[in-house]
């Protein structure tokens, strides 16, 4: 790999608005992604962290601004939208896994349908990944029958089988009950230090001081405040992020 | 010592007891409670007396095989014969793969034979034989069931059997052309249950396909599309089957060249499809309804389309969901073949009303030959939704 190619931003994110009919949930988030990045997206609940990352793979529309993934602008283009979703692996606070497939079909589902693959390759890549997740013994159950943490982690299986470049987090860990967190949270540590990518939504501070590279605090739809775990933890600017970090922190 | 008696469960009253606590506890409910007894004890006892001693079951026994085949000719019997065992021999092996569903048909196709076999009837009516099959069928239907239990078929080979054998039945009932083995049957001799049968199950396989599609145009975010799939459904759900039947039967030839003469059967089963799959498209979206945003964007996000999510994320599961509802649809369509006599279509009911006419000795009778209707009818009916009851109930986690 180039350096060339380090250097240029892989997400570019200039000025982005959205509007829910006359709610305006986005108002002007501008956030640039280098390849291998690890960025924490935290603030409030309703300021507008879920739609922004969600505005990045496309399941929410931005109504202004500019997003470029990977040198592709989001267009009303179709086919941008696919190129794209196929790059992007997303993880959902709810996990979303399909109930009526089982673990190894969830993961195997998209490989076999998007890429083409060939049904046993698309296995053994899906038995590697359930590896490294470390449920390769679950991969014939069906999603109501695994716990939340191996579903959350099946997910995240899923989302790496179409060997993605970006990965999106949306609170991966908020709906899962607090002795499975550290199971989730240990592969997506070993999935950052592997150089992947990554934009997470999360309260989890443990997590963002040990991997992350840059932070955002998000507030009614704009960025308040950004920087480096450090200066985040160490000496926000803002009385807001100051107030909310302690507000968190001391749960 | 008084704790041990505290943990032990209440015993549970005794016959005196319970009788004491229930039907005698007040004078006023003893006496309510005998004369219940009393009025009881004479319609049990003269509805058997009925049956067995002054009831005149003649118009059903002389005639049983008019009611499950009509007109059919006597000697090509052995069409519908070979039907019934291919039919008998998939469920046999559905059951064994699907379970569900199909071990309700199965099971009610069991039960429907074991009845058929020990139905009172002159030796004329219904041969021995044909008793012979009834009782044989079963044993099938078992024999398959265990066969696939031990060596899985694959689904996609079962549904392949299905759909050649139900191609098949439908030639060897009506025959072919020049054939000397299978000369063409008229398709106004068919008649009895075997009609009945042929329009709800026709009716619901063949609306199933339908609906779904309406269910998901409804949903579309083309205008032209959903509206349509919409003017379709509302206009149809607004209207009695029995006009739908009418028009069929009225309107339609109107509208076709005079050469293009579409037989009485196929007019009464294309409006009972039109009507089904209108039902089946709301039962569908209900279905689709209920499949949680997250599925959806889940399938976009890994990247299938439109409609791949569409087919193997939201079908899939909101079929799986209505089921229950659609078993329920092809009961009632199964009961609602009976308006298809109104425009003179030989199913069961118009079988018997036909059987009655035939023959002034039966004048008289008609409170048996319609009390025989409706116990076929129920006895179907009856079987399907206990039997699909119970499997819903224990659907386990792995078939969800
Ligand atoms: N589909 C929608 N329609 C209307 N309003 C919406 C929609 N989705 C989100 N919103 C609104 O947009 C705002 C931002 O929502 P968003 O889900 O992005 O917040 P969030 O920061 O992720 O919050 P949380 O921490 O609760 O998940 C909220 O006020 C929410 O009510
Ligand atoms: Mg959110």
């Amino acid at each position: 790999m180039s350096t060339n190619e380090n250097d240029q931003p892989i997400i570019i994110c200039r000025d982005v608005h959205k509007w829910f009919g006359d709610f305006q949930a986005l108002r002007g988030i501008s956030m640039e992604v280098r390849k291998g990045e690890v960025i924490v997206i935290f603030g409030p609940s309703g300021s507008g962290k879920s739609t922004f990352i969600r505005t990045i793979n496309r399941l929410e529309e931005h109504q202004r601004g500019t997003i470029i993934v990977d040198g592709i602008e989001l267009t009303h283009d179709v086919r941008n939208i696919a190129a794209i979703r196929s790059e992007i692996g997303m993880v959902f606070q709810q996990f979303n896994l399909f109930p009526h497939l089982t673990v190894l079909q969830n993961i195997t589902m998209a490989p076999i349908w998007v890429r083409k693959w060939p049904k046993e390759k698309a296995e053994d890549i899906a038995m590697q990944l359930l590896e490294r997740v470390g449920i390769p013994e679950q991969a014939n159950k069906f999603p109501g029958q695994l716990s939340g943490g191996q579903q959350q982690r099946v997910a995240i299986a899923r989302a790496l089988a179409m060997q993605p470049k970006i990965m999106l987090f949306d609170e991966p860990t908020s709906a899962l009950d607090p002795e499975m967190i550290k199971e989730v949270l240990d592969v997506m540590i070993e999935l950052a230090e592997s150089g992947m990518t990554m934009l997470v939504v999360t309260h989890e501070m443990g997590f963002a001081k040990a991997v992350a590279d840059r932070m955002y605090f998000f507030d009614e739809g704009l960025v308040v405040e950004s920087g480096t775990p450090e200066e985040i933890f160490e000496h926000p600017k803002e009385e807001r992020t100051k107030l909310f970090l302690s507000q968190i922190l001391t749960h | 010592m008084t704790t041990t008696e505290e943990i032990r469960p209440p015993e549970p009253p005794g016959p005196i007891t319970w009788i004491k606590q229930n039907l005698v506890n007040s004078w006023f409910n003893g006496i309510l409670t005998v004369i219940s007894l009393v009025v009881v004890y004479y319609v049990v006892v003269g509805s058997i007396r009925w049956a067995f001693v002054s009831a005149d079951w003649s118009p059903v026994t002389e005639n049983l095989l008019l009611y499950l085949i009509g007109q059919y000719p006597r000697g090509e019997v052995w069409r519908i014969g070979l039907s019934l065992t291919m039919v008998s021999i998939l469920f046999g092996f559905s059951w064994g793969l699907w379970r569900g569903i199909m071990q309700a048909f199965s099971l009610t196709l069991i039960v429907s034979f074991l009845v058929l076999a020990v139905l009172p009837a002159t030796p004329t009516a219904f041969p021995l034989s044909m008793r012979l099959f009834a009782l044989a069928n079963p044993g099938l239907i078992l024999i398959s069931y265990l066969i696939s239990r031990r060596w899985k078929i694959p689904a996609r080979v079962m549904i392949s059997a299905w759909l050649i054998s139900l191609t098949a039945s439908i030639i060897l009932l009506r025959g072919l052309g020049r054939s000397e083995l299978i000369p063409p049957v008229e398709v106004n001799l068919w008649g009895g249950l075997v009609v009945t049968f042929l329009l709800a199950v026709g009716g619901i396989t063949i609306s199933f396909p339908i609906g779904v599609l309406l269910a998901l145009g409804r949903r579309s975010s083309l205008p032209v599309v959903s509206i349509f799939s919409t003017f379709f459904i509302e206009t149809i759900r607004g209207v009695p089957l029995i006009t739908i039947l009418f028009m069929g039967s009225l309107i339609v030839p109107l509208f076709l060249p005079s050469e293009m003469r579409v037989d009485r059967l196929i007019r009464a089963l294309v409006g009972m499809i039109i009507f089904s799959a209108a039902y089946m498209a709301e039962n569908v979206r209900g279905g689709l309804q209920a499949i949680p945003e997250g599925q959806v964007e889940a399938a976009q996000a890994i990247g299938l389309s439109k409609f791949h999510t569409t087919l193997l994320i939201v079908l899939p599961q909101a079929l799986r969901l209505v089921i229950p509802t659609i078993v329920g649809q092809f009961i009632s369509l199964f009961k609602d073949t009976t308006l298809a006599s109104g425009v003179a279509v030989l199913e069961l009911l118009q079988i018997a009303r036909s059987i009655l006419q035939s023959n002034p000795e039966y004048l008289g009778q008609q409170f048996e030959v319609y009390l025989f209707v409706a116990a076929i009818f129920w006895i179907f009916s009856y079987s399907m939704s206990t039997t699909s009851r119970k499997i819903e109930v224990s659907l386990g986690v792995g078939e969800r």
